[in-house]
């Protein structure tokens, strides 16, 4: 792999060992971040996509979580760094964003207070200049008057708002990475819009990357330069991502992006119709034998049934795990 | 702040009157006459019949009522009937001792049970939380009778560095403050245990960890803040009985205060003594619960008053 990658992750497997049984939530994921590009992580909910965004800063409790793989992050082995360590990255050189702003900001602390916090810890700031810089921070993503904001308690906030002051505190030192996992899914859609152009244009201020973890693949399009497809913990697709969009190579991509509505485009009910991915995702404790997807695939072959499909290499950062291509 | 503060304690007075009417109504709904308690065996019945005139007992209850409450009007609880001396001076001459061992109690038990519930939140399912959880556990089933004299039996008796009973040093207060606080302590470790347990997985738990904050620093001002509503709730509950005196506690040390007054008055019938001693425990009890709520404003700002 090229000196280039900010993130390498090489063969993550997470497994939650709980009284049902072992449940591999993640099972042999790879894949890598150049600097500076947004890398989209899509699947439907449960695919593992978040689960591999908190196995970065080991986030996850353990127990029940157990790691295991190489997760490459400036030459460090994440999963392999001491506790005080891995805390100098987190927060400082990666930082997250996220789903649920009404709920991911501690309600007894004001919002300058969570901002300056991570401030002091990761530039070595006094509590005065942390204040200032977070204010600073607030007033970079939009918040109106951004010195009486920084005074409030999180309540006070409208979760467009929050999402802002989460981004804040995110950005606030610098990150080389962030991870954005579902940072507009509880946003309504004009607010969505602004905090994604607000990530856009603080990403290319500081130069950081971003994994950008979503369903929405609209967001996709816009946002992210290649796409990782995830599908019951395994990548089943990686592509640039105009390449996805015009010529998806596995069949549940393929179901994803036709289960899209396109405003103007015309569906005659006779002709065509909005696709869906008949079935749902496999029980996490009784994956099917063979091709994790086979059971909803459209295009299934015997050997499908019978043997875990091949990653194959199909160009330049274009690979997919599927028989089709074998 | 200071009107919400206000208002609550003007409040207090129909709260304290509703208290006295249900009291004189029990007190008088219980079997036995007080003066037959006061003349005692071998009294005539005009010695008897004079007690009750002397007492009051002789007029109908809505009268005795409307006489109670208008010297309360005054703060005049009125005297003994078994000591002849004022109700409020024997109030007075116990409460401080009751509010002593109230208070020792219960700094002992948060200094105990909160640290405690905290450690068996943070390792859940581990043998440090079992083993907090079966000492909570002992400490609520428990009879305090029993604990007391076994601490007695092993404190006075075979180690003697500690009195039995009585009051006057720190030394007398020792055994009754760890036995009291040995049930408190179990509930404040459990509802600490539990109200932690709850905010560990709030989300922003999960976005301090990911700021790269310490995890003392986590669990100490990110977490416990968020989990102390109820444990101040408890502790301020446990507190204002306390206060109402520990009668098992303070029969085994022979320690004078509240509980025993009451226990002593109901078991002579001493009417003035009981209205009075459950008017202030009432009072007190309100005075907490006002302290609580105030509390809970200071601690989270989303909560107002106002």
């Amino acid at each position: 792999m090229s000196g280039d990658h900010l993130l390498s992750i090489r063969n993550l497997k997470v497994r939650f060992r709980v009284y049902e049984g072992v449940a591999a939530a993640v099972d042999g994921v790879d894949f890598f971040v150049e600097k500076g590009e947004t890398l989209g992580l899509v699947g439907e909910s449960g695919c593992g996509k978040s689960v591999t965004a908190m196995s970065i800063l080991r986030l996850l409790a353990s127990p029940p979580a157990e790691l295991e793989g190489e997760i490459e992050f400036q030459g460090k082995n994440l999963l392999e760094l001491p506790q005080d360590e891995l805390r100098k990255i987190r927060g400082g050189a990666i930082s997250m964003i996220f789903q649920e702003p009404m709920t991911s900001l501690n309600p007894l602390l004001t919002i300058g207070e969570q901002i300056a916090e991570a401030i002091v810890l990761h530039q070595g700031l006094s509590r005065q200049e942390a204040w200032d810089r977070a204010v600073e921070m607030l007033a970079r993503v939009q918040i109106p008057s951004p010195e009486a904001r920084a005074k409030d308690y999180p309540h006070k906030l409208s979760g467009g708002m929050r999402q802002r002051a989460m981004i804040a505190m995110a950005l606030s030192c610098n990150p080389n990475l962030l991870l954005a996992d579902e940072p507009t899914t509880a946003l309504d859609v004009t607010i969505q819009a602004q905090i994604m152009d607000l990530m856009e244009r603080l990403r290319e201020e500081i130069g950081a990357s971003i994994i950008l973890i979503t369903h929405n693949l609209g967001l996709i399009a816009e946002m992210a330069r290649t796409v990782v497809v995830m599908y019951a913990g395994k990548v089943v697709e990686e592509a640039p991502v105009r390449e996805l969009f015009s010529e998806p190579l596995h069949p549940y991509t393929q179901g994803l992006l036709g289960s899209v509505p396109v405003i103007g485009r015309k569906f005659k009910m006779e002709k065509k119709r909005l696709q869906e991915i008949p079935g749902i995702v496999p029980s996490i404790f009784e994956m099917p034998r063979g091709c994790r997807f086979h059971p909803r695939c459209h295009r299934m072959m015997d050997i499908c049934r019978l043997e875990e499909p091949p990653m194959v290499e199909m160009g330049q950062r274009r690979r997919v795990l599927c028989w089709l291509w074998a | 702040m200071l009107q919400y503060t206000i208002r609550r304690l003007i409040s207090t007075i129909p709260v304290l009157i509703g208290i006295s009417l249900l009291l004189f109504v029990m007190l008088r709904a219980l079997p036995g006459d007080p003066a037959l308690v006061l003349a005692g065996q071998m009294a005539s019945p005009e010695d008897i019949e004079l007690i009750r005139v002397q007492l009051g007992l002789n007029q109908p209850i809505h009268i005795q009522y409307a006489k109670f409450i208008s010297r309360l009007a005054v703060l005049d609880l009125g005297r003994s009937a078994r000591t002849q001396n004022p109700v409020l001076e024997e109030i007075w001459a116990r409460l401080p001792n009751t509010f002593l061992l109230a208070t020792t109690a219960i700094t002992l038990a948060c200094l105990i049970g909160i640290p405690a519930g905290i450690i068996a939140a943070v390792r859940p399912y581990t043998k440090i939380d079992y083993l907090v959880t079966s000492f909570s556990l002992f400490g609520i089933s428990m009879p305090v009778f029993w604990l007391g004299l076994m601490l007695v039996v092993v404190f006075s008796v075979t180690l003697q560095i500690l009195p039995a009973g009585g009051i006057g040093t720190w030394k007398h207060v020792v055994l009754p403050t760890v036995t009291l606080a040995s049930f408190v302590v179990a509930f404040i470790a459990r509802m600490t245990r539990s109200s932690m347990l709850e905010v560990l997985s709030q989300d922003y738990i999960t976005t301090a960890r990911s700021k790269g904050l310490m995890e003392k620093v986590v669990i100490i001002k990110h977490a416990l803040r968020n989990a102390l509503i109820p444990i101040i709730t408890v502790v301020g509950l446990q507190f204002g009985s306390l206060l109402g005196g520990a009668v098992l506690t303070e029969t085994v040390f022979a320690w004078p205060g509240m509980g025993r007054l009451i226990v002593d008055s109901i078991l002579a019938r001493d009417y003035p003594m009981i209205q009075g001693a459950i008017l202030i425990f009432g009072l007190l009890y309100i005075l907490v619960n006002l302290i609580v709520d105030l509390i809970y404003a200071w601690v989270d700002p989303r909560i107002h008053y106002d």
